[in-house]
């Protein structure tokens, strides 16, 4: 099947490649890419370890085909630390050992950040629910929702 | 002698210092099994049977084979015959004989140039199938007419006559079991369900695999332990086990589920055939639940006497399990744990190992424990119910303490259970009112730990730093524990050890990061490496000083003179040391090669407090306590971690997970919408309390906590389903469908 | 003397007893005595066993002491997850 040539900006950079037009945005961004920080773990939409934004919006980067990608943003957990400066969610993970394995935390830090930027005061259960999309079988969630509730008070100047 | 004996002030031990790895984890740069490209690689893709049992008849890839871009195709004939035991299991699983032994079995692999090709291809092979009885329940395979799926696969253990899936039996116990229950003032006899569920790590199982016509090969793979894989794929394809190199990417979660070979053997076998081209194999989340392991399920008869005040008089343990079609379900391990809390005069435990037409069950997290304490923590608290007396002060009149007579055998050494039921009396979650339809279960859980194979290596660098080399694994933050306890023993800095999992060609034998051995073991195989590096650093200094090096001493990371009498210098310290080494003797290292002494189990008692909704039959957790037995915690916020995880795993099995099968034997729920793990909408906090009753055993008194905790979650809840509802469900998912039942049967009847 | 503690589904092998003596300084001359006395213990020892000693579980035990008073019992192999 011949391939599509595909334009998008990922991460503040304008990229090019080639899809084959059954390919996720998920496979693009791995393996035409090389950026596999966004990991699949199901293929289906249900655990969220390939959360992306696309242009602003959060997705399943596993439901998306990599076509659809054509002239949008695309804001990957390689794009979340400005030089060697952290998010304040990617150093609180760190600091309250919200991950085991680290292998759903990518997508855990997308969508964690995609929920304090528009609501910069969540309460645990508003946590709780917005990341109940994606699946961590290592932690048992305390530790994460610790580690977002304390930078969402550090980014809001609270902490 | 544990050191904390003589010392308990340490300077990293008990702190909670950043993972060395967190970086890499929150930046999306760490490498698991699926990231990892090579030059001229190929992609792989599996064909599985969608039969629960059937005759492979014909395989027919000329279609797949004719497709440009496709490079090699592998059936079980390309591979060695005349394997036996384990081994011949292990070929037999990864892809099947004459017979396809469960829905989900391998029959055939592909590699092509792309991932896309690949599957295309795979759906081009041909498969001609007879299909043949299958069984799927344990009771059902148990039966003496149920269809026999491997004749002749029993072991040395089956007496004659034993129906025929049947393949391992146990039986063993202690004391005058009928004098125990004559003694007792209630006797009480249940029967208990529980179903399989998966491990449910989020990364499927991936790797690359090389290997040339001169039998030297290579793998990266997500893995708990590589030397199990480069073992296992050496025997599956007749390899000579030290030409393939196993590098172990970081993982994505293992709980027991990686700790043996699935696709991984096939990987190569296609790199084989493929002119040595290296070939990655990566599953989708259908394939970890149809083809990975499971967990056994099982079909539970306990008796239990109790006399009106609470003390156990006997117990007896009847478990079937299946752990589908291959021997290895954990009904040892379960009946070791069955009554293991207990302190009783008299048990006994009958064990049945029962094939059934399902994937091979793997290791899952204190494999056995759960099913066991669902059953027999189950039936204490319907007896505590039944006589009117509190769970936890039955508990501690009967809990096993050190010199018990271990139900499994032995005599206990020190052990901590009765300090976790102390911690959980203590704690303010169990004086919290309840409401209607609330209630609140206790229940305990044990598990043994384990060592096993370990080496590990030790080197200080130019600067005084320090690396360790080790082959376990880093799942749950066993870097940042074994840089602690270096650091520790070494009296430097956290941040100047570096904790490196390193590849099968760079250290002896390593068992995999299981039986909750990474801290235990290779944490005390490297503080023994440490030590030979310290030795090494004061006998430089003895000679730069010229004095006996056993008159130098080691504190704070500097060679000093031991007291007055071995003279008077300036401390040496470790840098300087390190930075002369080329011309005091060269490379200053340590090691350990060996199976680590010293094992102490662990107990840990929760207590869970859920809500029933009365309309939909709906469990809600409201609060839940997890008191454990660390030995001593060296990372706190990761031994939480691991009660937290492990009680979370115990609360999906106890409301949620489960294999669900249709007559067709089909797997019927194998996406992670339909085998629903629990999300963090599900849960409350999970609050946590360390007990450190040290472990003599190691230097720094750790025991292993990562298995345990799964245990007490299925009864504790199920126990808390029954005082909110007054009615007990013994089988396990309690769904809401299963809880409504019940209540609606408790209020007819 | 070491009494070895077998677990009761071995009295098949052993004409009845679960608990028999041997001569023996280390675990694996212990096991070596047993399956001299009793050979249909072979495949059992040689299918992999867990040894508990005084209390302490192993499985790589072939060098391990045993004296005169050390409560020693054959386990059924351990693993974990």
């Amino acid at each position: 099947m011949s391939k599509i040539h595909v334009t998008t900006t990922v991460n503040g950079d304008t990229v090019e490649f080639l899809a084959d037009p059954r390919e996720t945005l998920l496979d693009c961004l791995r393996d035409r890419l090389g950026l596999t920080g966004s990991k699949e773990g199901c293929g289906t939409g249900d655990c969220g370890a390939c959360s992306v934004m696309l242009d602003g919006r959060l997705v399943s980067s596993c439901l998306v085909l990599g076509v659809e990608a054509e002239g949008k943003t695309v804001d990957t957990i390689e794009g979340m630390a400005r030089g060697d400066d952290l998010h304040p969610l990617q150093r609180k993970f760190i600091e309250h050992a919200a991950l085991q394995c680290g292998f759903c935390t990518p997508g855990i830090l997308v969508a964690a950040k995609a929920l304090l930027d528009q609501n910069p005061d969540p309460s645990e259960s508003e946590v709780r629910y917005w990341l109940a999309g994606n699946l961590c079988r290592c932690t048992g969630y305390d530790k994460i929702v610790n580690a977002v509730m304390d930078a969402a008070a550090e980014m809001r100047g609270a902490a | 002698m544990a050191k904390d004996e003589f010392n308990t002030e340490f300077k990293l031990v008990g702190t909670r210092p950043n993972r060395p790895d967190g970086l890499d984890k929150v930046t999306g740069r760490a490498r698991y099994g699926a990231d990892m490209t090579m030059p001229g690689m190929l992609w792989g893709a599996v064909v599985r049977s969608p039969h629960a049992h059937a005759r492979i008849k014909k395989i027919d890839a000329s279609k797949a084979l004719a497709l440009e871009g496709v490079k090699a195709v592998v059936t079980r004939a390309d591979f060695p015959t005349g394997l036996t035991g384990e081994d011949w299991n292990l070929q037999e699983n990864s892809m099947a004989g004459d017979v396809a032994l469960y829905d989900g079995h391998a029959v055939a692999a592909v590699a092509a140039t792309s991932a896309l090709l690949a599957q295309d291809a795979a759906a081009l092979i041909e498969v001609e199938y007879e299909l043949l009885p299958h069984v799927i329940d344990v009771d059902d395979a148990i039966k003496p007419d149920a269809p026999a799926i491997r004749p002749g696969s029993a072991d040395h253990s089956v007496p004659e006559g034993f129906p025929p899936n049947v393949v391992r039996y146990i039986d063993y116990g202690h004391g005058d079991l009928d004098a125990g229950f004559a003694a007792a003032d209630l006797v009480m006899e249940k029967t208990y369900l529980t179903e399989a569920t998966h491990q449910g790590y989020i990364e499927p199982q991936a790797c690359v695999g090389q290997l040339g016509a001169d039998g030297k090969g290579e793998m990266w793979v997500c893995t708990q332990g590589h030397w199990f894989i480069r073992q296992m794929c050496s025997a599956v394809l007749g390899l000579e086990v030290a030409q393939l190199r196993v590098t172990a990417s970081e993982i994505g979660g293992g709980f027991g589920g990686k700790t043996m070979v699935f696709m991984e053997p096939l990987s190569l076998a296609l790199s084989k055939k493929a002119g040595g081209r290296p070939v990655k194999l990566v599953m989708n989340r259908a394939e970890v639940l149809r083809a990975t392991g499971p967990t056994a399920s099982a079909s539970m008869d306990v008796k239990i006497g109790m006399t009106k005040d609470g003390k156990m008089t006997a117990g007896k343990a009847v478990f079937r399990m299946q752990g589908g079609a291959f021997p290895g379900a954990p009904v040892d391990s379960a009946l070791d744990c069955a009554f293991a809390n207990y302190d009783m005069p008299a048990v006994y435990h009958e064990g049945f190992d029962v094939l059934a037409n399902r994937p091979k069950a793997a290791a899952y997290r204190a494999p056995g424990s759960p099913m066991a304490a669902f059953a027999v923590e189950s039936l204490v608290d319907e007896m505590c119910r039944e006589l009117g007396l509190d769970p936890v002060e039955v508990r501690l009149k009967n809990a096993a303490r050190e010199g018990t007579k271990a139900s499994y055998g032995p005599t206990y050494n020190k052990i901590g259970l009765v300090e976790t039921l102390e911690a959980v009396k203590a704690h303010p979650n169990y004086a919290v009112p309840l409401g209607p339809n609330q209630g609140r279960g206790v229940a305990s859980g044990f598990w043994f730990n384990y060592n096993g194979d370990t080496a590990v290596s030790m080197a200080i660098a130019e600067d005084g730093t320090a690396q360790v080399s080790v082959g376990t694994p880093d799942i749950g933050g066993s870097r940042a524990s074994l840089a602690m306890m270096v650091g520790e023993t070494l009296g430097v800095p956290y941040e100047h050890v570096r904790v490196n999992v390193v590849e099968t060609g760079a250290l002896g034998i390593n068992e995999p990061t299981h039986g909750s051995r990474a801290t235990f073991a290779t944490g005390k195989a490297a503080v023994i490496a440490t030590e030979q590096a310290i030795a090494e650093m004061c006998r430089r200094a003895a000679v730069e000083w010229d004095i006996d090096p056993d008159a130098v001493e080691w504190i704070d990371g500097a060679a000093q003179p031991a007291g007055p009498n071995a003279g008077k210098f300036p401390p040496m310290k470790i840098g300087e040391i390190a930075g002369k080494m080329s011309t005091t003797g060269g490379p200053i290292a340590g090691h350990y090669e060996g199976f680590p002494d010293g094992v102490g189990v662990s107990f840990g008692t929760h207590v869970v407090d859920v809500e029933v909704d009365p309309e939909t039959g709906h469990t809600k957790i409201l609060r839940y306590l997890v008191a454990q037995d660390a030995g001593r915690a060296i990372h706190p916020a990761y031994v939480e971690g691991q009660f937290q995880g492990g009680a979370v795993q115990g609360i999906g099995w106890a409301l949620n997970e489960e294999y669900v099968y249709g007559e067709d034997g089909r797997l019927q729920n194998a996406t992670f919408l339909d085998y629903r793990v629990p999300v963090a909408s599900d849960l409350p906090k999970i609050d946590t309390v360390i007990v450190e009753v040290p472990n003599p055993g190691h230097p720094y008194g750790v025991r292993g906590v990562g298995e345990t905790g799964i245990a007490p979650p299925l009864p504790a809840i199920a126990n808390a389903v029954a005082a909110a509802t007054g009615q007990r469900l013994r089988h396990l998912p309690m769904t809401p469908v299963k809880v409504l039942a019940a209540i609606q049967a408790g209020q007819d009847g | 003397m070491v009494e070895i503690n077998l677990w009761s589904g071995l009295r098949r092998f052993t004409d009845g007893e679960l608990v028999v003596e041997v001569e023996a300084d280390t675990i694996g001359k212990a096991l070596d005595a047993l399956i001299e006395k009793y050979p249909g213990l072979a495949p059992v020892i040689e299918a992999g066993i867990s040894v508990a000693v005084d209390g302490e579980i192993t499985t790589a035990g072939r060098n391990i002491p045993v004296r005169p008073d050390s409560e020693v019992y054959l386990m059924r192999r351990l693993k974990g997850g």
